[in-house]
C-alpha cells in the first residue's frame, strides 16, 4: 500500500512539473466550453441542465484521454527507467494501479475545474444537481474506463504516437459501439448475439443513462469491470513486454 | 551473498547468455569484462530480475529471484546500463522517491540521503532537474540511488562510463570504500579499471564465461609476463643477445624495435631480471633501460575472446 501511494504521488506530482498539465487542462475546458455553449445550445435550449455539457464528454476524452494514457509506460520504455522502477522491490499491481490512479485522479482535476458550469446553470435557473453529481461521477468513471484501455496499450509500445492513435481508436470503437457505422463492420457475417453483445459495450449508451439521471448500478459496474478488466491486461502485459 | 546457477537467456533463436554460474562473497569485487553483446548486460538484467531467465537461477542474499523477487530486490542496489533517471524530477526528489521505496520516510530518509549526497559529491547539483546534468553527474545520481538503503549486494552497469578522469577515481575509491561489507559486481570495458577495483575477473563473450580468475593471475596468463625489456650499449645487439641465449632462464629473445631494446622471454614464466641484471654487470655493458613487462590484460583478453566460437544459435528441432 505504502509504495503504491509513494509511486503514485511521483507519478501525479510529475503531470504538474510539466507544461502537460496545463495545457491539457486549458484545452479541456476550452473544448468544453465552446461544445457546450455552442454546439450544444445551452442558452437556445433555455433547460436549467448540464446535458449539453455532458453530451459531448465522450468525444471530448475521445481525442483527450489518450493523451494522457499514451505516456504512461511508454516514456519508461523510452526513456530507459522502465528498467529502474521494474527493479525496485515493487509488485506489479502496485506499479500499474499507481500510475493508473495518477492518471485518473488528474482527469478528475480537470473534471472538477470545470465547476464554473455548474456554478453558472445554477445561477441561471434551479437544475437538479443530484443528476449533476451523478453525471460527474459517471463521466469520472468512463474517463477511467478509457485510460484503463489506454494504460494497455502505452504498455506495449516505446512509440507514444502510436499509442495515441490506438488508443483513440479503441475509443472510438468502445464509445461508438452502439452505433451504426461501428455495428456496420459486423453486420453481415457475425451472429446476432454478437452484434447485440457488442452494442452493449457502448460507453455512449451506458454514459447517457447516468446523465439523464439515472445511476443505474449496472453502468457502474460496466466501466469498472472495463478498468478491472485493462488494469489486469496492463499488468500481464507490462510483465511480457519489460525486457524486449 | 549472491550466486548465480546455470543462468541461460535466449531471445527467439539467439542465445544471449549461454550457462553462465559464478559466485560472488562479501567483500569481493567481481569485474564483468566482455566486448559488446557479450551478455554483461543480459546478464545483471536477469540477476535484478528485470529480464526473466530461459532457465537458471539467480539467488541473492538467499533469496532467489524468481521466487521471492521484492525480499531479492530489497537486498539489492543497481545501476542499469545508462544510468537511467526520470527527466523532470530533480535529484533531490528522485533520491526522495526511491528512498520512501526502500522504506524509509521523514527524518530517516534525509539522513540517508544528505549522507549519500555528501558521499558521492552531488551536493551542488542535488536541485537541477536530472535532465539538464552532465552525463557524470547522471551517473553518480544513478550510483546515489543505488547505494540509498545500504544493500549488500551491488550490481553497477559501467559505473564509469562518461566520467572524466578524476571523476573515475572519486568513483572506484567509492567502490572501494564499499567492498568490506558488500558483494559487489560491476560491469566495466576498461581494464584499468578491472585492475585498480575488481578482486576477480569473469570475461564472458558470446554469453559464455572465458574466464574466472584474479586480474593478476589473469595477467600471467600473457604472453609478456615477466618478461625483461633490456636496451643496452658497449656492445653489439647480436652478441647482447647471444649471452642473454646462454642464460639458462631465458627461452628466447627477440627484437621489437619499438625502441626499448630487446625483450628476453622467461622460460616458464619465471622472474628473470635478476639473472639479466647480474649479466650486464658482469660483461659491464651500459644500460640505457631495464624493466620488467607484467604483461598486459587487454593482450589476454584479445586473446580469449578471439578465440571463442561464434555465438551458437539454438538447434532448430530443439
Amino acid at each position: 500500500m505504502r509504495n503504491l501511494l509513494t509511486i503514485f504521488r511521483r507519478e501525479f506530482v510529475s503531470y504538474f512539473t510539466t507544461p502537460l498539465a496545463y495545457v491539457f487542462i486549458v484545452i479541456f475546458l476550452v473544448m468544453a466550453g465552446m461544445l457546450t455553449f455552442f454546439v450544444g445550445n445551452f442558452f437556445g435550449r433555455g433547460q436549467a441542465d448540464l446535458q449539453p455539457f455532458f453530451e459531448f464528454h465522450p468525444w471530448l476524452y475521445l481525442v483527450l484521454i489518450p493523451a494522457l494514457s499514451m505516456r504512461l509506460w511508454a516514456e519508461e520504455r523510452r526513456s530507459g527507467t522502465i528498467e529502474l522502477f521494474l527493479t525496485l522491490p515493487i509488485r506489479m499491481t502496485e506499479a500499474v494501479v499507481g500510475k493508473f490512479l495518477a492518471a485518473w485522479c488528474f482527469a478528475g482535476v480537470a473534471l472538477a475545474l470545470t465547476f464554473p458550469f455548474w456554478v453558472t446553470v445554477n445561477l441561471l435557473g434551479h437544475p437538479d444537481n443530484g443528476v449533476i453529481l451523478a453525471s460527474y461521477i459517471g463521466s469520472w468513471l468512463m474517463a477511467g474506463a478509457l485510460l484503463a484501455i489506454g494504460a494497455c496499450v502505452s504498455a506495449v509500445t516505446k512509440n507514444q504516437v502510436i499509442a495515441f492513435v490506438v488508443t483513440a481508436a479503441l475509443a472510438f470503437i468502445f464509445t461508438g459501439a452502439g452505433s451504426p457505422a461501428v455495428l456496420g463492420a459486423l453486420q453481415g457475417w457475425a451472429p446476432q448475439w454478437l452484434i447485440d453483445a457488442f452494442a452493449e459495450m457502448s460507453f455512449v449508451d451506458h454514459f447517457s443513462g447516468i446523465t439523464r439521471g439515472v445511476l443505474d448500478l449496472r453502468d457502474v459496474a460496466y466501466f469498472v469491470s472495463i478498468m478491472i478488466a485493462f488494469l489486469c491486461a496492463n499488468t500481464i502485459l507490462v510483465d511480457l513486454e519489460k525486457a524486449e | 551473498m549472491l550466486e548465480i546457477q546455470n543462468l541461460v537467456k535466449h531471445f527467439g533463436a539467439l542465445i544471449a547468455v549461454d550457462d553462465v554460474s559464478f559466485a560472488v562473497a562479501r567483500g569481493e569485487v567481481l569485474g564483468f569484462l566482455g566486448p559488446n553483446g557479450a551478455g554483461k548486460s543480459t546478464t545483471m538484467k536477469m540477476i535484478t530480475g528485470f529480464v526473466p531467465p530461459t532457465s537458471g537461477t539467480a539467488t541473492i542474499c538467499g533469496h532467489d529471484i524468481a521466487q521471492a523477487p521484492i525480499a531479492a530486490k530489497r537486498c539489492i542496489g543497481y545501476l542499469p546500463e545508462g544510468a537511467p533517471a526520470y527527466p523532470d524530477m530533480t535529484a533531490a526528489e528522485f533520491l526522495d522517491f526511491i528512498a520512501h521505496i526502500r522504506g524509509f520516510s521523514g527524518r530517516e530518509a534525509k539522513r540517508r540521503i544528505g549522507r549519500i549526497v555528501e558521499t558521492i559529491h552531488i551536493g551542488e547539483v542535488i536541485h537541477q532537474p536530472i535532465e539538464t546534468l552532465s552525463k557524470g553527474y547522471r551517473r553518480r545520481v544513478g550510483v546515489a540511488q543505488a547505494l540509498l538503503h545500504d544493500p549488500q549486494v551491488l550490481i553497477l552497469d559501467e559505473p564509469t562510463d562518461g566520467l572524466d578522469p578524476n571523476q573515475k577515481y572519486e568513483m572506484r575509491k567509492i567502490i572501494d570504500e564499499m567492498r568490506p561489507n558488500k558483494a559487489i559486481v560491476i560491469s566495466t570495458h576498461l581494464l584499468e579499471e578491472v585492475e585498480a577495483v575488481c578482486s576477480r575477473a569473469i570475461i564472458i563473450a558470446h554469453g559464455r564465461i572465458l574466464a574466472d580468475a584474479t586480474p593478476e593471475e589473469l595477467v600471467r596468463r600473457s604472453r609478456r609476463h615477466n618478461t625483461v625489456r633490456l636496451a643496452a650499449s658497449g656492445a653489439a645487439e647480436a652478441q647482447i643477445r647471444a649471452e642473454l641465449l646462454r642464460l639458462p632462464t631465458v627461452a628466447a629473445v627477440e627484437a621489437p624495435g619499438d625502441g626499448e631494446g630487446l625483450q628476453i622471454f622467461p622460460r616458464n614464466g619465471q622472474d628473470i631480471v635478476a639473472d639479466v641484471a647480474d649479466l650486464v654487470r658482469a660483461h659491464r655493458w651500459r644500460v640505457v633501460s631495464l624493466r620488467v613487462d607484467r604483461g598486459r590484460l587487454d593482450e589476454v583478453f584479445r586473446e580469449i575472446t578471439a578465440g571463442a566460437a561464434e555465438r551458437p544459435l539454438v538447434a532448430a528441432a530443439a
